[in-house]
């Protein structure tokens, strides 16, 4: 029997990787090696002629003319550097809103649920399976500025006795509370959904050992409750910061206005702006993925650390 | 007093915590945490409300008799027959191939990505050997990066190495590369659940690796498989940033038709169209929790398949 297993098992050492193959090399070739090609552009060079980019996949070949004017137009105030302070602000006040807004919700479904707890999941998880777009749409058509045919939300304010006039909602101050908004909107579902993961494994009797012990309410909450959850804020926080960081629709969409873009609609006039800005899109790229680097590997790590907890 | 005459003390007022007095409510909550405290529950039905009435406006108007995006004006299917009846005055020639594109590439991608995905998840979960690792490393990456940087990343790809013409099939290409990392997940829980006693049995028996697979772990991960499907059409049809980076011409989806006319075109026909697509996307999302909760209560599992949704982490 021994040797027969012994067979199984050394038949079983190649058939489980071959398994997995067709999907590591398909990352490989769309996942991975496209990270190189933004690489190769940003480090390349331009035809003298048509300015066509020359990708250099010779990493002895790459030159940083580009990259580094690109990477000092961050160190000069105005244009991309504006961009990217206007970016960390509204990703920061975004999340904390999120933060503020949603700790509530996941605290109560996951506590107060009760019989209604399908119901309430099913009404929060909603908005995740929702395009995106449709979503921002919804508010386009609420904030709409259009003097023939203003938005709900201004029919709704003209109503008061001292709003006399539509609110521009896609300019001057008021336009970054648009975006923000938007981008509360959007991200919120996801960063509730892991803090009520968190929330609901936290074992009750910890909390009763807590209050028999004397603590107050309060004191439960904050020395018990919230440090038991830290794990899943933090997982909320990261997983809506990643894409915020390389939003570029729904500034566009919100409102439209320079005054409001991101990085991410830098990289997209880039791109999208025919091939001679390639190399200078590539180095956006490449510089906001190193900035976010570091919160994708953190999120990862803990991730991996969690699943291994769980299997044990 | 020390600390265990402390603790005895109020475990022994706890009786008093449990019938509070009567001093407001806040007061009442803090007095007795395990009550339902009503603050916590009308905010969250505020949040709730706020969350889907703005959806729920943008579909009631694409019902509107006028072109108004903010006063209703009776109910009509003027918008929605502006999508196929070409005798409409309100007829977009563009909604109609913008929907079949949208469509063929959300069903090409379910079978492709699961393929792949539940492949991945079953080797994964059972390769012990070096490499299994990095692996597991490397199909997670898709979630967490931001859809500008894969999209950036395979444009450049494609029209700088691969040589491969943007349109419908690079599009597929991509659809496929960020659904394969959801697939593994949904595989790999049912996979953790169902554990290696089976296989092992049925190798036990005489099966072969492959045998015991396709005999037995494929009917088991049936669930998932299908749920897989589903998801990976709802995430399909939804995508916005990879589908315009890989979209040279005559592959406009419905979500870059949206984006593109949001702001400009001033009807409810994308009203209309943002509804037919979100009403797909909730359908398949509803026949995928139908078929993990009916594996669930046949196995008798206690917990509903909206709360394994709700635990839907990577």
């Amino acid at each position: 029997m021994a040797l027969a297993t012994g067979g199984v098992v050394g038949q079983r050492r190649w058939y489980y990787p071959a398994l997995a193959a067709p999907g590591i090399i398909w990352l490989i070739l769309l996942f991975v090696l496209p990270f190189y090609a933004i690489a190769a552009v940003a480090f390349g060079t331009r035809d003298q002629i048509f300015a066509l980019p020359i990708p250099a996949w010779n990493p002895l070949e790459w030159q940083f003319e580009t990259f580094t004017s690109t990477a000092s137009e961050f160190l000069r105030s105005g244009g991309i550097q504006a961009q990217f302070i206007r970016t960390l602000v509204y990703v920061v006040v975004s999340v904390s809103i999120c933060f503020v807004v949603g700790y509530p919700v996941a605290y109560y479904i996951a506590r107060y649920g009760g019989r209604l707890k399908v119901l309430l999941l099913t009404l929060m998880i909603a908005p995740f399976w929702m395009s995106y777009l449709m979503r921002m749409l919804a508010w386009v058509n609420l904030l709409s500025v259009k003097p023939e045919d203003p938005g709900l939300v201004n029919r709704l304010l003209m109503t008061l006795p001292f709003v006399d006039h539509p609110i521009a909602w896609n300019s001057g101050t008021v336009s970054h509370l648009t975006v923000i908004l938007g981008l509360v909107y959007g991200y919120i579902p996801f960063f509730i959904l892991p803090l009520y993961a968190a929330l609901d494994r936290i074992d009750k009797s910890q909390l009763e050992a807590a209050r028999d012990m004397g603590a107050s309410p309060a004191s439960t909450f904050w020395r018990v409750t919230l440090p038991l959850s830290k794990q899943g804020i933090l997982a909320g926080a990261v997983i809506i910061m990643l894409p915020m960081f390389g939003d570029y629709y729904t500034p566009n969409l919100m409102t439209a206005s320079p005054g409001n873009t991101m990085v991410g609609n830098a990289i997209d006039f880039a791109l999208q702006g025919g091939q001679g800005q390639q190399p200078k899109g590539a180095s956006l790229t490449l510089l906001l993925s190193a900035f976010i680097g570091a919160l994708m590997i953190y999120y990862l790590v803990s991730v991996a650390r969690a699943a291994k907890e769980a299997r044990r | 007093m020390t600390t265990t005459e402390a603790a005895t003390q109020a475990a022994l007022e706890r009786p008093a915590v449990v019938a509070p007095p009567k001093i407001g409510r806040i007061r009442t909550f803090f007095a007795n945490p395990w009550g339902k405290p009503r603050f916590l529950s009308v905010w969250t039905w505020l949040y709730i409300i706020w969350s889907i009435a703005p959806v729920l406006i943008a579909v009631q108007f694409s019902f509107n008799a006028g072109r108004s995006r903010s006063t209703f004006q009776g109910f009509s299917m003027q918008w929605y027959q502006a999508i196929w009846d070409n005798t409409s005055e309100n007829f977009d020639e563009t909604l109609l191939p913008a929907l079949g594109q949208s469509l063929k590439l959300a069903l090409l991608t379910m079978p492709i990505a699961t393929a792949l995905g539940v492949g991945l998840a079953i080797g994964l979960a059972r390769w012990r050997g070096r490499g299994a690792g990095s692996a597991n490393f490397l199909m997670l990456f898709p979630l967490v990066t931001p859809e500008i940087v894969m999209g950036a990343s395979m444009f450049l790809i494609f029209s700088n190495l691969y040589h491969f013409r943007l349109g419908t099939g690079a599009q597929l290409l991509g659809h496929v590369t960020f659904s394969i990392s959801y697939v593994v997940i949904v595989t790999r829980g049912r996979l953790f659940a169902i554990g290696g006693d089976y296989e092992e049995a049925a190798m036990d028996l005489g099966a072969s690796p492959a045998g015991a697979i396709r005999r037995v772990l494929i009917p088991l991960l049936m669930p998932a498989i299908l749920s897989s499907f589903f998801i990976v059409f709802a995430i399909s049809i939804d995508d916005f940033v990879i589908s315009t980076y890989l979209c040279a011409q005559d592959c406009t989806t419905i979500p870059i038709k949206i984006y593109s006319a949001a702001r400009n075109a001033g009807n409810p026909s994308l009203n209309a169209i943002a509804t037919i697509m979100m009403v797909l996307s909730l359908i398949s999302i509803a026949i995928a929790v139908l078929i993990l909760s009916a594996f669930n209560r046949r196995h008798g599992s206690e917990a509903s398949a909206v709360e394994d949704f709700a635990r839907f982490e990577i």
